[in-house]
């Protein structure tokens, strides 16, 4: 029974993690209409530049926070300059430019820092809190720095008026056009929120999986699993997706199919969901157009 | 000098043409109504103005040119359009689709006392302040609309066929708000409407369209006076 | 086919026979493998270029093709020359197999989809149940083949990494005439025509559904086979070989060289086989972000790919001519 309480809380730890991609991935979906593959690379590069702040002897916080603006800049400048000239291009074009950059940046961070694995360090203690046996400070921790990153997000988009406006902007872009919204800037911010985010999911999970260019990989996979379940237009539901995502991947790995074939886990989910139910529990069924 | 002027202005979607060089004028302060059947251009006039469409041809507001400009852009200027299908956000709130449309303004106690002045326009709204803007009825989305419109506080307002689907009352209703907001508040209105009869009874000057030229233009009265030209052109 | 075209192909494979006697071993082997890509290129073509199903899980494929090569070779003691149609067999059904689920999945979501098979796909390799017949990490080794005895009765003298060679070349000329014939008929333009327009499609009476589950599943049987022939000429099978990079690399290839291209596949091979050592002298430990910044060109500039800019210059020298 203990084990099983570990398994659990332990899955929703690194659902935190898989809800917080899932939910970038989500956010960008719904200004366009896009699935960002190289969400996992971008996070992953940001956590290594919070690696090297570290390294050069810059505090945990101080350097969480550069990072989480530096992913910001990344993601505003990858939407300019590489997303916005194949916007409205066929599919495939678009599919392209994503692994593109998929494997710009996953070759690039080889590149600079070398594939040799490297520990990241943890804000939180080593010790469990109050010594208990289920789960890690740490584990604990990104929970709770999942919670307050959602709560920011959820307060941004409901009570600011530029949330209001990116909000305008997802649903109706010609009529947030009409009400003299800069659509192209607000696509970019959009893409800056998510990779920020996607960054303080990288640094959550690098202390746990160990930082090396091909962490993401996998846990991409468990995002859109998790993105998909909630619905891909859905933030809450993403976010709900990602927290059973990470519990039925520890539960069942521990279980019933071996922690080796946790990766079909996700793909057993990705393709079960598209059949069943592609606009997932939250989502909103799409009608297009013929 | 008129508030907004077009020159041979040209209008296509992708290869197709639409509108073959129009001309007019409004001046400040003026009901400017744009008449014709169906699929003579007159919505794509009113796009044409916002950027929506691809334009050719010498567009003027306040003198400036805005041929060529982002939608966005213009909307900056002063310029607040109704389109077609009202355009309303339905997924948010009517509050929440009203302050979107002083998004762009910064002078916050100015767009409060607007928004008092609307409720007093529409005092519907304001019970339905809360509410998803989608669950409103036809004729409520409609004030939505325009109220939307009128909290940028354009110099002018582009209705497009505000009447369409509406109960003559609410019609009449709309019109009267419209005079009002033309005359108390000097907004200038740019109106387009298949309802010749009631546009011609608020407007002080009007264009005939048709298949994308313009081939009437006068004062209003003239025109509604005019009987030889209402039977042959506006059918009554 | 015309002429000229007849006459090009016909001295493009007079070359590709000299070819291995004026070259070292060395060569002869990566041009082995520009074969196999070749195969497992047009495979991908003709589900991603001609009929508009984005996949990024070939890879999958590849990989399950060059097992079964492996297995029946080194578990069960087949000759290599069976366990081609073999592995085309068992890449055609499972390819059906995948396409069925997958008529639901449009554009980004098949995309999705088929990205995650070819993330996964290692880890099921690596399985620990099926270890013993996939040989779990360490992989399975492959005996190389021997140029048959007739040829050594006949005089004609060549070394193993010459015969794969032409092995390779006559299954390579073989898919290919196979794919032009499919392509250049009903079927062809039935995929072409689910791939532009699905809806008018199917009101002319085309039989989406089964085309596009064929589709799959002859694309995967090219892809499949390549695996079996690109194991054989590698001597070797290994769950990190089959990679999400190496579907991505297939992508790769019909973007550079061109989709819905037959042609198309062969230039995509070699950019594929040759641009890497290219790639590694311009940047030692970044190949693949120069891949990447190709991707970014060719999507940008050239979207018809190689093959795409090699008509447009041939259209253009023969108005000339004709002038």
């Amino acid at each position: 029974m203990d084990a099983f309480i570990h398994q659990v809380l332990s899955g929703l730890a690194t659902g935190g993690i898989y809800a917080s991609l899932a939910l970038a991935l989500v956010m960008i979906y719904q200004v366009t209409r896009l699935v960002n593959f190289a969400q996992g690379e971008m996070a992953m590069f940001s956590t290594y530049i919070a690696w090297s702040l570290i390294n050069a002897g810059m505090g945990y916080w101080p350097a969480f926070l550069l990072t989480v603006l530096f992913a910001l800049a990344l993601g505003v400048v990858i939407e300019r300059v590489v997303i916005r000239p194949v916007e409205n291009a066929p599919v495939l074009a678009i599919v392209v430019i994503f692994i593109a950059l998929l494997v710009i940046l996953n070759s690039a961070t080889g590149w600079i820092y070398s594939y040799t694995i490297k520990t990241f360090p943890s804000p939180f203690p080593k010790e469990p809190l109050f010594g208990n046996t289920y789960i890690s400070s740490h584990e604990l921790g990104a929970i709770g720095v999942t919670l307050v990153v959602l709560a920011l997000l959820y307060v941004f988009f409901r009570f600011t008026p530029l949330g209001l406006a990116m909000r305008a902007v997802a649903q109706n872009p010609e009529s947030s056009r009409l009400v003299g919204i800069r659509v192209g800037w607000m696509l970019a911010l959009g893409w800056g929120l998510a990779a920020a985010v996607g960054a303080v999911a990288g640094m959550m999970i690098a202390p746990i999986v160990y930082l090396d260019p091909n962490m993401m990989g996998g846990i991409l996979l468990y995002a859109f699993a998790a993105a998909l379940l909630g619905g891909i237009d859905s933030p809450g539901g993403a976010v709900i997706g990602g927290f059973v995502v990470g519990v039925l991947e520890n539960v069942l790995g521990a279980y019933v199919i071996g922690n080796d074939l946790k990766l079909s886990v996700a793909l057993g989910l990705i393709i079960g969901v598209l059949l069943v139910r592609p606009s997932g529990f939250f989502g909103k069924v799409h009608v297009t157009r013929v | 000098m008129a508030l907004l002027e077009a020159r041979g202005l040209r209008a296509s979607y992708g290869p197709t043409r639409v509108l073959h060089g129009i001309d007019f004028a409004i001046d400040e302060g003026s009901i400017t109504a744009v008449l014709g059947a169906n699929g003579a251009g007159k919505t794509t006039t009113l796009r044409a103005l916002c950027g929506m469409v691809k334009t050719e041809g010498d567009v003027r507001f306040g003198g400036a040119r805005i041929d060529g400009r982002l939608t966005e852009d213009i909307v900056r200027l002063g310029i607040a359009h109704v389109p077609d299908g009202r355009g309303t956000f339905v997924n948010l709130t009517t509050e929440e689709n009203l302050r979107l449309g002083a998004y762009t303004r910064n002078d916050r106690a100015a767009v409060e006392s607007d928004l008092e002045r609307i409720f007093t326009y529409f005092p519907r709204l304001k019970e339905r302040l809360r509410q998803q803007a989608g669950t409103l009825s036809g004729g409520e989305q409609q004030m939505l609309a325009v109220s939307r419109a009128l909290m940028l506080r354009p110099k002018l307002l582009l209705l497009d066929e505000p009447s369409f689907g509406l109960a003559p009352l609410l019609v009449r209703e709309l019109f009267e708000i419209m005079r009002t907001v033309n005359q108390r508040e000097r907004v200038s209105i740019l109106l387009v409407e298949q309802n010749a009869a009631m546009a011609l009874d608020l407007a002080n000057r009007a264009y005939l369209i048709e298949t994308g030229r313009v081939v009437l233009s006068g004062a209003a009265d003239e025109i509604r006076r005019d009987d030889a030209v209402r039977r042959s052109y506006l059918g009554y | 086919m015309t002429r000229r075209a007849s006459i090009a192909v016909t001295v493009l494979v007079a070359i590709a026979c000299v070819l291995p006697f004026v070259v070292s071993n060395y060569r002869t082997f990566q041009l082995t493998l520009v074969l196999v890509y070749a195969i497992a290129l047009l495979g991908l073509n003709i589900l991603t270029g001609y009929n508009g199903q984005i996949s990024l899980g070939h890879g999958a494929f590849y990989a399950i093709g060059a097992y079964t090569a492996a297995v029946l070779m080194d578990r069960l003691g087949a000759p290599y020359w069976a366990t081609i149609p073999a592995a085309g067999a068992v890449c055609l059904v499972a390819g059906f197999l995948f396409g069925l689920p997958a008529l639901r999945l449009e554009g980004l979501y098949l995309a999705l989809a088929t990205f995650a098979l070819g993330v996964s796909m290692p880890q099921l390799l690596k399985y620990h149940h099926l270890e013993k017949w996939t040989g779990g990490v360490q992989g399975i080794v492959i005996a190389k083949p021997e140029p048959p005895a007739f040829l050594r009765e006949a005089g004609l003298q060549m070394n193993s990494d010459q015969w794969l060679y032409f092995f390779a070349l006559a299954v390579t000329v073989v898919m290919f005439v196979l794919g032009w014939n499919l392509l250049r008929g009903r079927v062809g333009r039935a995929l072409i025509a689910i791939r532009d327009q699905h809806i008018a499609a199917e009101a002319m009476g085309i039989n989406s559904a089964l085309y596009k589950s064929l589709a799959f599943g002859v694309s995967a049987m090219y892809t499949g086979i390549a695996g079996a022939l690109g194991a054989i000429a590698v001597q070797y099978v290994a769950p990190d070989s089959f990679t999400i990079f190496l579907s991505l690399v297939f992508l790769v290839g019909i973007v550079v060289g061109g989709l819905a291209s037959i042609s198309g596949a062969l230039y995509g091979a070699l950019f594929i086989q040759f641009v890497p050592n290219v790639a590694d002298e311009i940047s030692k430990a970044a190949p693949w972000a120069i891949f990447g910044l190709f991707l970014i060109g060719f999507v940008y500039l050239m979207p018809a790919g190689v093959a795409g800019a090699v008509r447009t210059l041939l259209v253009r020298f023969t108005r000339k001519g004709a002038k």
